[in-house]
């Protein structure tokens, strides 16, 4: 059992009537990338607040480097990153003067404030716009000053809440270049995300839906448990098939993608193939197995995208 | 009619948000009814009840007999007893009293030649008091023997009256100072009661607080600046009210500076305060509304302190604007020391120490 950074027992959170965390345990080990896959509201903002100590859990407990959540907050906050969802630097400050302040606020020296600053302007590619003002910035620049921001203090926990919203698949890739580099040094990593290409290059994934955790486990063990499960249709009448096969029973759900039908059968399904063969009466009908993707996961684990 | 319709859509809209902002709705009841109330009390064209002294060299009972029918008049208040005219000069400088009543040593002697009884010195500074005052320089006494006929009686002067500091009674020597003090409440107030929310409503607090800053450090980090904003102010209002309006300056810059800091610290302090009671930057500004009319109304500024109400002398007493009126009225007309103003100082200062312990206690590190 490797270490755990973050272990959170029974949390939720109620904002009113709201129940926006409802019942949520969460084991988190340490040096790893931990990714919330969620749709809006599905609470992974209100988590992630929780374990900053931002917000008080209505129930449940947090440990959080092994210092007590929300009592001993003050200590995680010298070894925490954290990376908002909207952007929390400064639009009227530079990129450099926004780095600076942040590394007074958290009490680096002069020298290592210039030396780190440099570091990073560097890594993140901003050196070329240090002077511009983050007002000014694109997206995808805004976020990889917040990135360095947030690692301005070498913290060893990093929570980044969709980091990567704003920008481009291309450099989302290298955005998650500078992720791993920072996990190979040791870094815990939290982060959000609604994408599943993100979600997939993570070393754990937490499932989210409505404040109930549906799934959690490693990439490989989620795709796992949907062996099988996958079955791609071809017919001529996609459509009505697709209608008919939404009225069975052992189908989940089923999405048409291009040419194909895609269909996903509930847990225990004997086997799908015949059954499927057995059920739908399409002469023109090609039954084959597929390989499961993270959206199967991710729709297997939650209602939303259940029978539509 | 589909316009008026869209009209009626938003007039509802408006209405609704505006029902749930309860900050706003209270102020839109309590402006108007607090600022009524205050007017109210404040408003009096007749001076009266300021505070003088008596300083009686004769030790007759004319003299008794005098300062008793002064009294009367309620024009004044006597508030104090000297025994020389210098004494009493020094008081008036420091502010405790307005003005004193000498009555000479040969009291009898004039008395009985009709000449005026007695010599009042006058801080003329503000010209409401100055005017009452100089309403009492033919005030009928009565006294009784050895008198002649028909004298005292309105024709000829019973007292003689020395103005001291603003000798021509203009009104702008008085205001002028004054004007510091509202200016300086306005834009101290505002700038600070937007600080902390203008940046929870830009989202940069959220990160803020989840550093390791303590939220005293927080509050007077974003004080410090203003103090330079104020002291900015102070010397371009005085500056021009000196240059354009030759308001004379008596006193001196250290002295100055010293009753103006803290009054500007109470000032920002206290737009920390309402900067943790706000959640809007609208709300922050309806707060230093709040604060700014009975500033203008109460201080001392517009009417005479000591001719207002009780009631209304109490409320003025909290406001840190009426002190630093007087502070600044006697430091920079009267050329008073600073340390013969430590009591308005201090208050100041713990006005500010306390605004500043609730701001901090308020403020938590958390979106709870
Ligand atoms: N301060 C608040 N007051 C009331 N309700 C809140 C508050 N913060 C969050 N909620 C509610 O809690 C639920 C979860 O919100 P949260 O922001 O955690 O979702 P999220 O997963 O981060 O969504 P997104 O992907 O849109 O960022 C939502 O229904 C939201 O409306
Ligand atoms: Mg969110």
């Amino acid at each position: 059992m490797t270490e755990l950074a973050i272990r959170a027992t029974q949390l939720s959170r109620h904002f009113g009537d709201v129940i926006a965390v409802d019942n949520v345990n969460l084991e988190i080990p340490a040096g790893e990338i931990y990714g919330f896959l969620g749709p809006n509201g599905s609470g992974k903002t209100t988590i992630i607040r929780m374990l900053c100590g931002l917000l008080t859990p209505t129930v449940g407990e947090v440990s959080v480097l092994g210092l007590d959540i929300p009592a001993q907050a003050e200590t995680l906050r010298r070894n925490l990153g954290y990376m908002t969802q909207k952007f929390a630097l400064y639009d009227d400050l530079t990129v450099e003067e926004n780095m600076r302040f942040m590394s007074r606020i958290h009490g680096l020296s002069r020298a290592d404030a210039t030396a780190r600053i440099e570091e990073l302007l560097d890594r993140y590619a901003l050196s070329p716009m240090r002077t511009r003002f983050a007002g000014a910035m694109s997206g995808g620049q805004r976020q990889r000053l917040a990135l360095a921001v947030a690692t301005l203090h070498s913290p060893t926990l990093l929570f980044l809440d969709e980091p990567t919203s704003a920008v481009d698949p291309e450099n989302r890739r290298d955005f998650w270049e500078k992720l791993f580099d920072l996990s190979d040094a040791g870094t815990t990593i939290l982060v959000s995300t609604h994408y599943m290409d993100e979600a997939e290059r993570c070393h754990h994934l937490a499932i989210l839906e409505t404040g109930h955790l549906r799934n959690q486990g490693t990439p490989q063990e989620l795709l796992g448990q949907l062996h099988n499960r996958v079955v791609e249709i071809s017919a001529d009448d996609l459509r009505q098939v697709k209608q008919d096969a939404l009225r069975l029973p052992q189908v989940q759900s089923a999405a048409q993608q291009g040419l194909h039908l895609r269909v996903l059968l509930r847990h225990g399904t004997a086997d799908p193939i015949s059954y499927l063969h057995t059920h739908l009466k399409d002469s023109t009908l090609t039954l084959t197995h597929t390989k499961p993707s993270l959206e199967d996961v991710f729709v297997a684990s939650t209602d939303t995208g259940t029978k539509q | 009619m589909s316009s008026l319709r869209r009209v009626g859509a938003i007039t509802a809209k408006e209405f609704k948000q505006l029902s749930r902002d309860r900050v706003t709705f209270g102020m839109i009841v309590m402006i108007p009814l607090m600022q009524l109330i205050l007017f109210g009390y404040a408003i009096s064209t007749t001076v009266r009840h300021i505070p003088v002294a008596v300083v009686d060299n004769s030790g007759s009972a004319a003299a008794r007999v005098i300062a008793e029918q002064v009294r009367v008049t309620q024009v004044v208040d006597i508030v104090g007893n000297y025994n020389t005219a210098a004494e009493a000069e020094t008081a008036i400088v420091a502010g405790a009293v307005r003005a004193a009543l000498v009555l000479p040593e040969n009291l009898t002697q004039r008395a009985a030649g009709g000449e005026p009884v007695g010599q009042w010195l006058v801080d003329g500074s503000d010209t409401m008091v100055s005017s009452a005052l100089l309403g009492l320089r033919t005030m009928p006494l009565h006294l009784e023997a050895g008198v002649p006929q028909g004298a005292y009686q309105g024709a000829t002067p019973s007292f003689e009256v020395a103005l001291f500091f603003n000798p021509e009674r203009r009104s702008e020597v008085n205001i002028v100072p004054g004007l510091t003090a509202i200016i300086l409440t306005m834009t101290l107030v505002l700038f600070t009661a937007v600080a902390l929310v203008r940046e929870r409503e830009r989202g940069n607090m959220e990160l803020l607080i989840t550093t390791p800053i303590h939220p005293l450090e927080l509050m007077v980090g974003k004080l410090v600046p203003y103090i330079f904003v104020g002291l900015v102010q102070v010397t371009i209002i005085l500056g021009l009210g000196h240059l354009v309006f030759s308001v004379p300056f008596q006193g001196q810059v250290l002295g100055l500076t010293a009753v103006t800091l803290p009054f500007i610290a109470a000032s920002l302090a206290l737009g920390l305060l309402f900067s943790t009671l706000a959640e809007t930057q609208m709300q922050a500004m309806q707060m230093t509304f709040f604060i700014v009319m009975p500033s203008i109304l109460l201080s001392g500024f517009m009417f005479p302190f000591d001719a207002m109400p009780q009631p209304a002398q109490y409320i003025a007493e909290i406001l840190p604007a009426t002190h630093y009126m007087r502070l600044i009225r006697a430091v920079f007309l009267r050329g008073a020391d600073a340390a013969q103003l430590l009591p308005d100082i201090l208050w100041l200062l713990g006005f500010t120490v306390v605004m500043l312990a609730i701001a901090t206690k308020r403020f938590r590190k958390s979106l709870d």
